[in-house]
């Protein structure tokens, strides 16, 4: 009897939980402060959220009808629409996606795959990241010199998506390559102890688990591209534009355009013309979004 | 490595087939005779000043050529005339006349232009409606509260005032209207440094509106829009009316241009249809976007001009 209580006094002693609570009363406390400013930011980014949601769609919610979709911009804001807007946008999304998709995702794979892990693939990997934050503009001037004047492909929807592609493409490599990483290793040896080349297994295997977080990136990257209006009017995209494209190289205008446009006008109801607008843009960007979440969970499921 | 080869043939494929086709785009399409329906582009480009009068001009030509492919930008009129001296475009709208720097690339690319007067604006003094102590302004007042840092307080520009600070608004450094203002007002003297700039002359508006002690300038239509909360203020006595800015009595009145190629007049009938539509309709499109009219006489003048400039 006197053994057991003597161990269950020692064990008091070693842990003496009034000194426990009182050191760590102040790290618990800090653990809730910390709490406390992370939720303060969460509240904060959603309240201006959705103040700005409110703000436009209190606005424009008003004005977005099938007029609105199917009219071209006018002087008079009863009958302004954004058609060619809408048309041009679609179009460079069109052109964009397969664009980066292809060559993005090249580039990520022979970085990940096939590429010796040197320094001139650091310093190549380095620079694509550095490309990351380049301001647009400086893309928009690129486009004027090189594809508008050298290529000669005018202010064309062409030319708006090359712009705005090659924006895109430093966020869906370093995405991309992400993705790539983060596949297991074991699936790649396994693939290749069963004696399928590099190439069938980076193909059959590592891409497919890839999918889904090269998807997002893409997704992201042509969210803000689309979004973009100062290279556009760079590589002198037009304002207004009687017609709508009918190929590449027709020129064209887009949703950010016309919204920036409205915004400029004095009279109020242009206003609610870009409010509008923007719900138009909103909801176009939400669509590819679910578009992205809908692909992303069927692949993410099947592997 | 082979793949990388694949990859670089099928890239240098398509950027044939890309230059190729661009090509046999550039072909501009030709127009019918006079009265016929027309096709082709209308190329415009410029500031965006002057883009409310040419969108409704468009507007306007689409429903009358429906073939036609107008475009107008808004690059500003500096960008604007920055494609237009290379060729690039038909029309250059411009808020202000065309810089000697801007006219010396022009002849050194060979492009020849003609400037056409389509309509006129009002540049209007603003203040605060709370502002009971000044009704109007003199343009040396002006000259010496907009480049003298010393200028500090209202009583500094006139002893009467009362003593208290005033806020500066002014449009962007890169806008035809502060070039305007830059020549007609501050005489080429920086303007001073503690004015807040803004490429948004409807930040202006609210600066303005917002701000007790505030003065701020911008084109007369930003006024008109917002009359009940901005005052404007006479200059050397003359109210910014519509009369007063047509008879050029209103000394801050300035024409507003479009600048056209010769060449295009001359080689595409569709330039030369849309520019005598534009001059026929830029009066009355222009009061109804909030610019002011010229005096018949001179869209008289510009339909000679055309008439000329189009070898008839």
């Amino acid at each position: 009897m006197a053994l057991p209580n003597s161990e269950f006094k020692n064990t008091k002693n070693y842990i003496d939980h009034e000194t426990v609570s009182r050191r760590i009363k102040s790290r618990l406390r800090l653990n809730e402060i910390f709490k406390y400013i992370f939720l303060a930011g969460l509240i904060f980014a959603l309240l201006v959220l959705s103040t700005l949601i409110y703000d436009v769609i209190s606005k424009g919610g008003g004005w977005v009808n099938l007029d609105f979709l199917r009219n071209f911009p006018s002087r008079r804001a009863e009958q302004a629409g954004l058609y060619p807007a809408l048309i041009g946008t679609l179009w460079l999304m069109m052109l964009i996606v397969p664009m980066v998709f292809i060559v993005g995702v090249g580039a990520a794979i022979y970085l990940e795959e096939y590429a010796p892990k040197n320094r001139l693939t650091s310093f190549i990997e380095v620079n694509i990241s550095n490309l990351a934050g380049v301001p647009s503009i400086v893309f928009g001037l690129l486009g004027l010199t090189f594809f508008v004047r050298t290529a000669g492909l005018g202010s064309s929807v062409m030319t708006g998506a090359l712009t705005l592609g090659l924006m895109s493409l430093p966020i869906v490599i370093v995405a991309s390559q992400e993705a790539l990483r983060s596949v297991k290793m074991e699936l790649r040896h396994a693939s290749l102890a069963m004696g399928a080349s590099k190439w069938q297994t980076t193909f059959n295997v590592v891409l497919p688990s890839a999918i889904p977080g090269i998807i997002t990136g893409i997704i992201l990257a042509v969210s803000r591209a689309i979004g973009e209006t100062a290279p556009l009017i760079m590589i002198g995209a037009a304002t207004f534009i009687s017609t709508t494209p009918n190929n590449v190289f027709s020129d064209f205008t887009a949703l950010p355009i016309q919204i920036y446009n409205w915004t400029s006008r004095p009279q109020a109801e242009f206003q609610n013309l870009a409010a509008a607008g923007i719900i138009v843009l909103m909801t176009l960007l939400i669509t590819m979004n679910s578009a992205a979440i809908y692909i992303r969970n069927k692949y993410t499921n099947r592997h | 490595m082979s793949w990388m080869k694949k990859s670089a043939l099928l890239a240098s494929i398509t950027s044939v087939a890309i230059v190729g086709a661009a090509c046999g785009n550039n072909e501009e399409g030709n127009g019918g005779a006079e009265g016929d329906a027309l096709s082709g582009k209308v190329v415009m480009d410029g500031s965006s000043t002057v883009f409310p009068i040419m969108e409704a001009v468009a507007e306007e030509y689409s429903a009358e050529q429906p073939d036609v492919e107008v475009t107008v930008g808004v690059s500003g009129t500096g960008g604007g005339f920055k494609r237009f001296v290379t060729g690039e475009t038909d029309f250059s709208n411009a808020s202000r006349e065309i810089k000697e720097e801007e006219a010396a690339e022009a002849e050194a690319n060979g492009v020849e232009y003609t400037e056409i007067a389509v309509a006129l604006d009002g540049l209007a003094i603003v203040v605060n409606p709370e502002n009971d102590w000044a009704d109007d302004i003199t343009m040396d007042e002006l000259n010496k509260m907009w480049t003298d840092m010393n200028v500090k307080t209202w009583k500094d520009v006139r002893s009467d005032w009362p003593d208290e600070e005033i806020s500066f608004f002014s449009p962007g450094k890169d806008s035809g209207t502060f070039d305007y203002f830059n020549e007609a007002v501050l005489d080429d003297t920086d303007v001073r440094q503690d004015a807040q700039l803004s490429e948004d002359d409807n930040v202006l508006v609210t600066g303005v509106a917002g701000t007790k002690n505030a003065i701020g300038f911008f084109g007369y239509a930003y006024y008109i829009e917002n009359e009940g909360t901005l005052k404007s203020l006479k200059v050397d006595g003359i109210e910014p009316t519509a009369e007063n800015v047509t008879s050029f009595e209103y000394p801050l009145s300035r024409p507003i241009y479009t600048y056209v190629n010769n060449a295009s007049m001359q080689e595409k009938p569709q330039v030369v249809n849309f520019a005598r539509f534009m001059n026929e309709n830029a009066g009355a499109l222009a009061e109804e976007v909030g610019y002011v009219a010229m005096e018949q006489a001179s869209y008289d003048e510009n339909a000679k001009l055309i008439d000329e400039l189009a070898g008839e």
